[in-house]
């Protein structure tokens, strides 16, 4: 196998997982952040749907018209990928908006200066 | 006809649980089905590891498509014990959380803790007992999205940030995990765990092979939280509730390593790509670090329950330790300890809990000498820091003399002082509790503070009498772990 | 927005098609396109766009939460009871073989009522996580 697989569908797989990736670590807003994590969750859609695609296969019902089938099985492994793409997203959201009530801040650096606040607070108190 | 049918059971009695405990909706009846759920878990876990001390390997075909077309649930040595594991400590916490839960959740949302506790539970014992690896994805995401919910009810809000964090982190984790999986898929054409073991052997060295491997393991021990990737765990067992923190201590980190080693020893063992990839090596130098810092780390916290969470992550230093020699005794070792820590681990974090539900702090500076006020609660502490450390007679000596025996055998006797000296470290947090509890004069935190109810002291208590009693009777716990470490180690060349 | 007498009686005609549509998706799943996931979403956007056009009250009245939280643990229940009925069938847990005479046919009646279950959960869900957002007021001094 070469380095550089003939199917650019590999490519667009690779930027979305780079570009997915790098959002969720560079960026500081947690809503960003999640829409870099639904990204890079894409690009593995992709890595699985791809191959399964043949061309000029049909869809896996057994017919003397047609000899050529694509392969099922990825995409049903995706319908279920996607599912807990979209359970964790939701949940992360529904995350943020919690924080965004708790901190009235969705920046993680604001968020973790109150942090830091409220525990030098502490313990000036307890001292 | 039951009989036959546990291995599906195992997982669809606490599945079925938590929808009916939704529907259930008040909190006592709620909390019964979790607690009768648990129960009914631990004594299928106990039957079929009993089935596979007998039969060898107990196989189910789900749906009746036979694998390795279909999902497969698969019981061995080694995945029995890790069944035993969760279903036992679920089963602690469980009667724990009547008075706990009430006291550190909400009361509308009790139903929902409970829902969202048999959901966990019902996710772990599928990562531990299915055979096909995607099937481990879906598993791995149940228990990891219903851990997120339980540690967001913590009542701090920076237990919001935390479970945040350790979604991005989780959904990381297991999307790595499951690229990996698609890897190895477009290689061999399956994804059951025995067929693949068979075809990855076949197909040699290639590179997306070796990407596989890569991706999982970055994947794994993002779950795990093996040394660098730990930063997630303080924080979100720290500000969790206290059956959460529990719980997912004993359990979450201990079922993600069973992957890891399912996936290093059973898959990609009979494999030369330990020969072109030095994974053994970087394993080596994380998990060193992970007992040395991490646990160093814990001796500077000024908090019970984040002291207790930096420990775990040198604890599980000491599993992947184990998995890095991979010789029999070692592996052992790391099967023993992951059994070993995860009762002590639970035991403590649920005497934390006895602690907060008493004092509403577990800040040291406001426990000076709680001995005093809860005589109990901190012998029990104590106790439980014993086999931290690894003091004879506890089963935390039991796994380490089995490390020093696998590093003996690997031939370094520098690496047979490792555990020696992390135990040295144990010693020295612990020492740090002891000092706050018993040595200090009680502050004004303390007034009024008594002895933590029974419904606390009672399972928290029996937990730590069980790891003194697999420290005494070693054999028990040892015996089943070294056929683990044999049905593992049978999987390479 | 229910002063619109336009959107009203708009809403009004589309609402009962929209969840015929979604029935259709439903049991036209086996032979195409379809199935539980997508036309549990396709009725409760009736729903949501009901709530959206007569206010969250009205809406609450028409499906309440109650409804809501039994019909996303009952689609869970339903599909785990499909897998109980292979086992007391005589057949392993989520066995369709045994769900019928002829195996084919029993495939295709374990499906449906998976389906079914699907589709009861999916709906609710996005009903809860709808009524869950739209429930929420902004904090006092946070709105910008």
């Amino acid at each position: 196998m070469s380095p550089f697989p003939g199917h650019y569908s590999y490519a667009v797989t690779i930027f979305l997982m780079i570009a997915g990736l790098y959002i969720v670590i560079a960026r500081g807003n947690l809503i960003k952040k999640l829409v870099g994590l639904a990204i890079f969750q894409t690009s593995v859609y992709l890595l699985y749907i791809a191959p399964g695609k043949l061309i000029g296969g049909t869809a896996p019902i057994v017919d003397a018209r047609y000899a050529v089938y694509s392969n099922p099985l990825p995409h049903v492994l995706i319908l279920t990928a996607i599912v807990v793409g979209i359970a964790t997203l939701a949940l992360g959201l529904a995350l943020v908006v919690r924080i965004r009530e708790a901190y009235g801040s969705i920046e993680e650096d604001e968020i973790l200066e109150q942090d830091r606040a409220s525990a030098s607070e502490e313990h000036g108190r307890a001292a | 006809m039951i009989g036959e049918h546990l291995p599906a059971l195992q997982v669809v009695v606490p599945l079925v649980a938590a929808p009916l405990i939704v529907l259930a909706r008040r909190g006592a009846a709620a909390w019964l089905i979790a607690t009768i759920a648990s129960f009914v878990s631990l004594a299928i876990a106990l039957a079929l590891f009993v089935e596979v001390r007998e039969a060898g390997v107990v196989s189910y075909a789900l749906g009746s498509w036979a694998p390795p077309w279909g999902i497969e649930y698969r019981i061995d040595a080694a995945n029995s014990v890790v069944l035993v594991l969760v279903a036992l400590l679920a089963s602690f916490v469980a009667p724990y959380a009547w008075r706990s839960a009430a006291f550190e959740v909400p009361e509308d949302q009790h139903y929902l803790c409970y829902a969202m506790f048999c959901l966990c539970l019902a996710g772990l014992l599928g990562i531990a007992i299915t055979g096909d690896a995607f099937n481990l994805f879906v598993f791995l995401e149940i228990s990891s999205l219903s851990s997120y919910v339980l540690i967001a009810l913590g009542r701090d809000r920076r237990a919001l940030l935390s479970a945040y964090q350790y979604l991005i982190v989780g959904t990381i984790g297991a999307t790595f995990y499951v690229i990996g999986v698609g890897l190895l898929y477009l290689e061999t054409g399956t994804l059951n765990i025995a067929d693949l073991a068979a075809r990855v052997a076949e197909v040699g060295t290639e590179r997306p092979v070796l990407a596989a491997l890569a991706f999982i393991t970055v994947g794994l021990s993002l779950k795990l939280a093996l040394f660098p990737l730990h930063f997630w765990l303080p924080n979100a067992y720290a500000y969790a509730p206290s059956i959460v923190s529990a719980f997912l201590a004993g359990t979450a980190t201990k079922v993600s390593i069973y992957a890891l080693l399912r996936f290093y020893f059973s898959v990609f063992g009979a494999h030369e790509l330990f020969e072109v990839l030095p994974m053994g090596a970087i394993l080596l130098a994380l998990s060193v670090a992970a007992m040395m810092l991490a646990s160093l780390g814990a001796v500077f916290q000024d908090n019970l329950k984040h002291m207790l969470a930096y420990s775990s992550v040198g604890q599980i230093g000491y599993i992947t330790f184990g998995i890095s020699l991979a010789n029999q005794p070692a592996l052992t070792g790391s099967v023993v300890h992951l059994v070993n820590h995860g009762v002590t681990k639970t035991a403590l974090f649920l005497l934390a809990g006895a602690v907060a539900f008493r004092v509403r702090s577990v800040r040291f500076e406001r426990l000076g000498g709680l001995a005093r006020a809860m005589p109990l609660t901190c012998a029990g502490i104590v106790a439980g820091g014993f086999s931290l450390i690894g003091v004879p007679g506890t089963a935390g000596f039991v796994s380490k003399w089995y490390f020093v025996l696998g590093a003996l055998e690997a031939g370094s006797w520098s690496m047979a002082f490792l555990p020696v000296v992390s135990s040295l470290i144990a010693l020295w947090y612990m020492w740090r509790f002891v000092e706050v509890a018993y040595f200090r004069a009680p502050g004004p935190a303390l007034a009024g503070v008594k002895e933590a109810p029974p419904a606390l002291l009672v399972p928290s208590l029996a937990l730590i009498a069980v790891t003194v009693f697999f420290g005494l009777d070693a054999p028990l716990t040892v015996g089943a772990a070294a056929q683990a470490a044999q049905v593992l180690l049978g999987g390479i060349r | 927005m229910r002063h619109y007498l336009v959107l009203r009686v708009i809403g009004k005609l589309l609402i009962p098609f929209m969840l015929m549509f979604a029935l259709y998706v439903q049991f036209h799943g086996e032979s195409g396109p379809g199935g539980g996931f997508q036309a549990g979403v396709i009725a409760a956007a009736a729903i949501i766009f009901y709530a959206i056009i007569f206010g969250l009250p009205t809406a609450r009245k028409v499906v309440p939460d109650r409804l809501v939280e039994t019909m996303l643990a009952g689609g869970v229940l339903l599909y785990a009871l499909v897998g109980v009925a292979g086992i007391l069938l005589g057949g392993n847990y989520l066995d369709y073989f045994v769900l019928a005479h002829d195996p084919v046919h029993g495939q295709e009646r374990g499906i449906f009522w998976i389906e079914v279950g699907v589709a009861i959960t999916v709906s609710g869900v996005m009903l809860k996580i709808f009524y869950m957002f739209a429930g929420r007021r902004r904090p006092e001094g946070a709105g910008e």
